[in-house]
């Protein structure tokens, strides 16, 4: 069995680096059950809808009826993931995107094939072949999709971080210790450093318990490291602590001068 | 280690912020077009979220910089570098008579192979018959056909077509859908590297020689020709280019001697495969129409005659079309 990966690694002509972080078997399964839905809601709609035909020639509304279901259930993938670049109903509510597996825009004839190849995926039943193809593929891919060259990507909504969250307009007391500071750069190392910042970042977010324990550690950390006087510690607290450490670590040495 | 974020942050946002803006732009409407001038502005922009993802590889910036930086970059990188089909500009008129008879010659091999195992599956299908009558039932899924050739003859020229009266619609919807399942299920099965694909082109030989054999045993040859002439002229040789697809599907998983990875042995067949199985389903719809409006009517209705000189003109432009339909023309794109 290949190892899975969580994440897959493009590197662009350029020599950048980028992740894309690949969508898991459960999510996809929740899409796809969407997607079947639609699929039937569709139907059903057309169907009543094509019902006004039964008044003129029941045969002729039968045989709509059959086709529409037909062209619904093979076209509702092709026709979703090619108009809305790799996305289907229950895609884009799962925020998950069908990609090319170099990391570049899906031609027409792979959304077909992966689509197409949904009959092997799901043999025998409930997906059973897709299913165990995309846990044991490395890339998390049924066979639709390594036939396809294709990959399903999770899309979340990322913001650019709110700096602001920093709070680095403040009186920062330990700034007055330019040897304690330097001191404070060597000894903590960069997955500390971010640690910290992603805390502060994200510390609206935190339940009030978790945020005080938190803090309280982070602090305690850099006071082991690094040991600032009294008058500069004293009356700070941990998240306050924390604050000070991280713009110091994260400031440039000529802005500080 | 060190880097100012918030400088960092403030001098680059408003590139990333139109950056974002362009790219919504271009994912929202597929025909978009930048202009030379919004292009070049666009590959900038790109190159700068680029450099400042850059900046942050190897430094401690926290993960959400660099996720949002990595999508910017991402979604930028396949704008950029994609050279997407445009179905716009898809003549179906140039598919039809040029892609398509293209992509079937430029995989002859796999199709002469799709031929010979529906003949083997044929001589089988007909052995077994031969040997073993009693297994009709077995072997033939459909019901119409487990009696007597000669009484199901005689019943249906009594009946002079009105059998399918006022379900003619239904009946051909029913085929063409059914025939297209089964074409993409032929198609699609040679991921199994060709197993499903040769076990359903055996099947459908195996049926095929039975029916055959059946009705030239009876002495029903005539009415066979009739019957099935007129539309299994296009569904026979439909189901064998989709079994054609399959295969190949399956050489090029297999890919004995190409020397490249599966990927790019697949991106070289996609686009030949989209098109064997566009023309398939094509073939298939005019075969449902023939066989529902065309092929139930027998004589005293319809001569025999008529019937089978209908097929063989349909076979004759058939041939014409996958064999001579496109040579000259510019050579229809691959992968």
């Amino acid at each position: 069995m290949a190892e899975q990966t969580t994440t897959l690694q493009i590197r662009t002509p350029e020599g950048i680096r980028f992740s894309l972080l690949l969508a898991g078997p459960t999510s996809r399964l929740l899409a796809l059950l969407v997607d079947f839905s639609c699929i039937t809601v569709a139907t059903t709609t057309i169907s009543t809808v094509l019902r006004l035909f039964a008044l003129i020639s029941q045969d002729i509304f039968m045989a709509l009826t059959i086709l529409s279901g037909f062209v619904i259930s093979i076209g509702y993938g092709i026709g979703c993931e090619w108009y809305w670049q790799g996305q289907t109903v229950g895609k884009r509510l799962l925020h998950l995107r069908v990609m090319d597996e170099q990391g570049l825009k899906l031609q027409f004839s792979q959304v077909v094939i992966r689509n197409l190849l949904r009959i092997v995926d799901s043999l025998p039943a409930l997906y059973l072949v897709g299913g165990i193809a995309s846990l044991t593929s490395r890339k998390c891919q049924r066979l639709g999709d390594l036939a396809a060259g294709t990959i399903v990507i999770r899309t979340p909504k990322v913001q650019l971080p709110d700096l602001e969250q920093l709070g680095t307009e403040k009186f920062n007391s330990l700034a007055a210790y330019p040897h304690l500071v330097a001191r404070l750069r060597q000894k903590v190392s960069r997955e500390e450093g971010a640690i910290a910042l992603r805390a502060l970042i994200r510390r609206e977010e935190l339940d009030p318990a978790a945020r005080l324990e938190l803090f309280r550690e982070l602090a305690a950390l850099f006071r082991s490291q690094v040991a600032f006087p009294g008058e500069a510690v004293d009356g700070v607290s941990d998240e306050r602590y924390v604050r000070n450490v991280v713009e110091l670590l994260f400031e440039q040495r000529g802005r500080q001068s | 280690m060190i880097i100012d974020l918030e400088r960092f942050t403030a001098t680059e946002k408003p590139f990333w912020d139109e950056l974002e803006r362009l790219l919504k732009r271009v994912e929202n409407d597929p025909a978009c077009r930048l202009g030379v001038e919004g292009a070049a502005r666009f590959h900038y922009l790109y190159q700068r979220a680029s450099a400042g993802l850059a900046r942050l590889d190897g430094l401690a910036a926290p993960l959400e910089f660099r996720r949002y930086l990595e999508s910017l970059v991402a979604r930028a990188y396949g704008e950029i570098h994609s050279t997407r089909d445009n179905a716009h500009r898809l003549v179906p008129r140039t598919w039809l008579l040029e892609s398509f008879p293209q992509t079937f010659r430029r995989h002859i091999r796999q199709f002469q192979l799709a031929v010979l195992i529906t003949i083997v599956g044929a001589i089988f299908g007909a052995a077994i018959l031969m040997v073993a009558p009693e297994e009709k039932g077995m072997l033939l899924p459909f019901d119409h056909l487990h009696g007597s050739p000669t009484e199901r003859v005689a019943k249906e020229e009594q009946e002079a077509g009105k059998r399918l009266a006022g379900h003619k619609a239904t009946f051909s919807s029913s085929l063409m859908t059914h025939n297209t399942q089964v074409s993409i299920a032929c198609m699609a099965t040679g991921m199994t590297w060709g197993v499903g694909t040769i076990i359903l082109l055996f099947y459908n030989g195996v049926i095929l020689g039975a029916v055959v054999l059946d009705y030239l045993a009876a002495g029903q040859g005539i009415f066979l020709a009739g019957w099935l002439l007129p539309h299994g002229v296009i569904e026979i040789p439909a189901i064998l280019i989709a079994g054609q697809a399959g295969l190949v599907l399956a050489t090029t998983l297999i890919g004995k001697g190409s020397g490249l990875t599966l990927v790019a042995r697949m991106r070289k067949v996609w686009a030949d495969l989209t098109t064997l199985i566009g023309g398939v389903g094509l073939m298939l719809v005019w075969a449902g129409i023939v066989e529902a409006f065309f092929s139930q009517y027998h004589e005293p209705v319809l001569p025999y005659s008529v019937k089978i000189a209908f097929g063989v003109v349909e076979l004759c432009l058939l041939v014409l079309f996958l064999g001579r339909s496109g040579r000259g023309g510019k050579v229809a794109k691959r992968g």
